[in-house]
């Protein structure tokens, strides 16, 4: 089968692969580029492990294919940190002990940067409908949902 | 619709009931493997790739029930880019016998028929061949082109049609053991066992209250986000190196030794990160079939299950049917139980009877009782633990009768259950008379909080509690500690780490020798690199390797003692230590930790401190409380936590709030469990609901926050007082839940999941009733 070439942007760096017209985002993200940051826990769209954003949008990148981010930008959980340090929401999910098993958090911290850049002081019941898309089997999602509202400065 | 208007209601409360105020224990440092995990470096079993690996698929059956008449493979391994194929041909063919799994036994032959199908397929998702290829697509591609002929059987998909004599039996071989007794009939009934106390029958005879229940519950799944993973590399020189997923990276390497039939020391398990287990990943399922595809193709093989094997294939935990009846005496003291248990084990006998049989009256004090318990193999999945497995299922009838006798004596529920409190002494019917437990302080707990004593008004609008136990277990631990030479430790330990122990278990050795949290490096060995450890399971790891943890660091402190004597030719009994600083006892020489470390290579080399731990006694069971207030939609039956407080025993809560979310985690499942989660199944034994879309595991959209108070009586049978956290919380939910529900609706539930029309019609039936 032959390969499309694809160059996109992948947290801030230009990239290119190759990739068959049958494989995800998700499968060239962790089989291909080693971003195995992004977890698979579905792959049908249905628990957000893998959320990533493509031009800032949100999404499952097991729903879309490789070739589709061509042109595009793509943020992973591996883009949130910098040189300075960790990002406020990856600090706080510390904090608060938000993770247990921590294979959901990447993805959690994905959409969640995602609802602050939408979203800077959203409700509890905000934080709560943006990440039913995201699936926790572990917390219980009490600490996850008090980590966003204590990064987004609006704990009660 | 849930109101999440209020975020910060009371939460995070500690009431102490004579435990000790400690330095690090008790405190909540952020967990040593935390960077790791929010940054995405953490490497789980599914990111694991080596030079050479080739993708594994498992071909399932599509039949509930059906006998293997032939399989054919040549088309699979003549499609480009497949290495091999494998079947049940490619296992070793042995004798049966058993396993100890930590938590749980095992057959071998059924384990090895689990793996993949021998004669017979008995569920649908049953493993039947193996394929490795170059990319995971080509392997897919191979599994549609081996064909299998089958001879369709009829299936039986519940517990109580599988136990009777015209059912459909899914073992030849299987017969009854009855009260330890092979009674050589044969049935799909594994195995019945009784515990039995006093003289029941004349205790109901003379009872002034008596009330009952029949409960059905469906199967669940214990739903964790990471799907089982295997890779495996079987080197040329015999060595087999597996890395995945495990609760247990030495039940692992055992199954995986009785299994592929070879020595343990030829089996290297290296555990991954494990994203969720909750009993689940204790049996291994594609490991197995890596190792042979490795064997078979000189090349490393890994294979991830997909979402719907995961439901399909891995276990589940039992569907049930319980009935349960309970009397007291004129007074409101209980006097007399009896259970029948009946769980379903999937298709391989090993349904956790015992433990629901140790669970069901274990809150109360009950002179006179009885407990039938029987595991019944069906065409479902074989059962796997999940989260105080047996405890869930029994916990609600159990509950529901104590709500009835309650109000057939005008009582409190929380009232009339400290009346009936099991405390310290107190016989249970399988015999254990407890030791000091904190079951009594729950509910008092409970009963005084802030939740219980809060008013609820409005229409369709009701309140319920619960309270639910689990008995945890102590098991092998191993733990090995080097200092280094600035004064941190980096601590190995055999258990692996699904929500936090590295912190709990390295908190419990830095407070041992005065230390910090942060000194301590804290990582999980190999099957090569640690002394045996049991499963991370049962609720045992913060207490037994915890444990083993305050030994180790006992020793360290014991071989510290020696090298300062050295250096200040002393004797090692004339040097103390005590709040990090080591001093002789005349006080002219001292040193704290980080000095003296830093001295280790002029005293003789270095410091490595080991343990090793069985607990066999001392280990102490776990209660929680459950406060719930719900909403029911009149017109469509659905339910909405308002509000949800857990209440739980920690003993010592070692880091809160990981304790904390172990009450919160085990709550929203059970929440899940009782109201939406179940396998459906169409006529023909197929589950039609494997994806997380239909099997609809709680959102946080459909939660509020969840209140906690943890309890700490502190356990005497541990050096810091820990009792295990992890399950005791999943018991009660479903039963506060349900009460919550029939109290706002006026009606009597009796069936897992509480689905929207299970509501709706038992609303329906009610009216004549309350119009009445």
């Amino acid at each position: 089968m032959s390969k499309i070439h694809v160059q996109c942007t992948i947290n801030g760096e230009p990239t290119e692969f190759l990739c068959e017209a049958r494989q995800s985002l998700l499968e060239v993200l962790r089989e291909e580029l080693g971003f195995t940051g992004t977890k698979e826990g579905c792959n049908d769209g249905n628990c957000g492990a893998c959320s990533v954003t493509v031009d800032g949008v949100l999404v499952d990148s097991c729903l879309i294919l490789a070739a589709e981010v061509q042109d595009k930008t793509v943020g992973t959980v591996e883009g949130l940190a910098s040189a300075e340090g960790l990002h406020p929401l990856q600090q706080k999910f510390l904090e608060h002990a938000s993770l247990q098993c921590g294979i959901c958090t990447p993805g959690f911290l994905v959409a969640s940067k995602a609802l602050l850049d939408a979203n800077p002081n959203p409700s509890q019941h905000e934080i709560r409908h943006w990440l039913a898309g995201n699936l926790c089997r572990c917390t219980g999602y009490d600490k996850i949902v008090r980590a966003v509202l204590d990064a987004a400065g609006t704990a009660e | 619709m849930t109101d999440h208007g209020e975020t910060t209601r009371k939460g995070g409360e500690i009431r102490n009931f004579g435990t000790q105020t400690y330095k690090v224990v008790g405190t909540r440092p952020i967990r040593h493997d935390g960077t790791d995990k929010v940054t995405g470096r953490a490497v789980y079993g599914g990111d694991i790739r080596l030079p050479g690996m080739l993708y594994g698929q498992i071909l399932r059956s599509p039949h509930a029930h059906a006998r293997i008449q032939r399989i054919d493979t040549s088309r699979a391994e003549a499609l480009p880019g497949v290495h091999a194929v494998v079947t049940a041909a490619d296992l070793p063919d042995t004798t049966g016998g058993r396993i100890d799994l930590g938590e749980g036994h095992a057959d071998t032959k059924y384990m090895r028929d689990n793996i993949l199908a021998g004669d017979k397929v008995l569920y649908r998702g049953h493993a039947v061949a193996g394929v490795a290829a170059v990319s995971l697509h080509v392997a897919e591609e191979a599994l549609a082109l081996i064909d299998v002929d089958y001879e369709l059987l009829e299936p039986v998909i519940d517990v109580e049609t599988a136990m009777k004599d015209s059912a459909p039996l899914l073992h030849e071989g299987l017969t009854t053991t009855e009260l330890n007794e092979d009674t050589g009939r044969k049935s799909n009934i594994a195995m019945h066992i009784r515990h039995e106390m006093g003289d029941v029958q004349q205790a109901f005879a003379g009872a002034a209250h008596v009330a009952e229940a029949e409960i059905r519950t469906a199967t669940v799944h214990q739903g964790y986000i990471e799907p089982q993973n295997g890779t495996a590399s079987w080197s040329e020189d015999g060595q087999l190196t597996i890395w995945t997923s495990t609760q247990g990276s030495f039940t692992a390497q055992k199954q995986l030794a009785t299994i592929l039939d070879i020595p343990v020391s030829k089996v290297r398990v290296i555990p991954q990160e494990i994203g969720g287990g909750f009993g689940g990943k204790i049996p291994v399922y594609v490991e197995p079939v890596a190792a042979l595809l490795s064997r078979k193709t000189a090349h490393p093989v890994k294979i991830i299950m997909t979402r719907a094997d995961v439901f399909e294939s891995t276990g589940p935990t039992p569907g049930s049917y319980v009935r349960v009846k309970m009397a007291t005496d004129a007074s409101g003291k209980l006097v007399a139980s009896e259970a029948h248990i009946a769980l379903e084990a999937g298709a391989f006998p090993g349904a956790e009877i015992g433990a629901a049989a140790m669970c069901v009256f274990s809150c109360y004090d009950i002179p006179h009782a009885v407990v039938d318990g029987y595991d019944v193999v069906v065409n479902k999945p074989k059962s796997a633990p999940y989260r105080a497995p047996g405890a869930t299922q029994v916990t609600w009838p159990v509950e529901k009768v104590m709500d009835d006798l309650a109000r057939q004596l005008g009582k409190d529920p929380v009232a009339f259950r400290l009346d009936n409190a099991a405390a310290e002494g107190t016989r249970r019917v399988d015999g254990i008379v407890y030791p000091r437990i904190g079951g009594r302080e729950c509910l008092e707990v409970a009963r005084d909080s802030d939740h219980y004593q809060s008013e609820l008004s409005g229409p369709y609008r009701g309140r319920g509690m619960a309270i639910g136990y689990w008995f945890n277990i102590g098991l092998k631990s191993a733990v090995t500690a080097s200092v280094n030479a600035d004064g941190t430790v980096h601590l190995v330990e055999g258990s692996t780490d699904i929500g936090g122990t590295r912190t709990s278990v390295a908190m419990q050795f830095a407070e041992t020798l005065g230390l910090d949290a942060a000194d301590i490096y804290p990582s999980v060995g190999d099957t090569s690199a640690i002394g045996y450890t049991d499963v991370t399971g049962g609720s045992r790891v913060t207490y037994a390797t915890g444990w083993a943890a305050y030994e180790a660091a006992e020793d360290v402190k014991r071989q510290m003692i020696e090298r300062a004597a050295i250096l200040w030719e002393s004797s090692a009994d004339q040097v103390e230590y005590s709040d990090g600083v080591f001093k002789t006892r005349d006080g002219s020489k001292s040193a704290d930790f980080k000095q003296l470390a830093q001295k280790l290579e002029d005293t003789g080399g270095p410091v490595v401190g080991r343990a090793t731990v069985h607990p066999d006694t001392g280990v102490g069971g776990s209660f929680a409380v459950n406060i719930v207030d719900v909403e029911v939609d009149p017109d469509t039956g659905k339910v909405d936590i308002l509000r949800f407080t857990v209440i739980q025993d920690a003993g010592k809560a070692i880091h809160p709030s990981y304790v904390e979310g172990q009450m919160q985690g085990g709550s929203v499942q059970g929440i899940g469990w009782a109201l939406n989660e179940e396998y459906a199944y169409t006529e023909e034994g197929r589950m039609a609901n494997s994806t997380f879309l239909d099997y609809r595991m709680p959102t946080s959209l459909d939660l509020p926050m969840i209140e906690t108070i943890i309890v700490e009586v502190p356990n005497p049978g541990h050096p810091y007082g820990v009792r295990g956290v992890g399950e005791a919380s999943i018991a009660p939910p479903p039963a506060a839940v349900a009460a919550a529900v029939e109290n706002a609706t006026g009606t009597q539930l009796n069936v897992l999941p509480l689905r929207p029309d299970r509501i709706i019609n038992a609303m329906e039936d009610s009216i004549p009733a309350a119009a009445g």
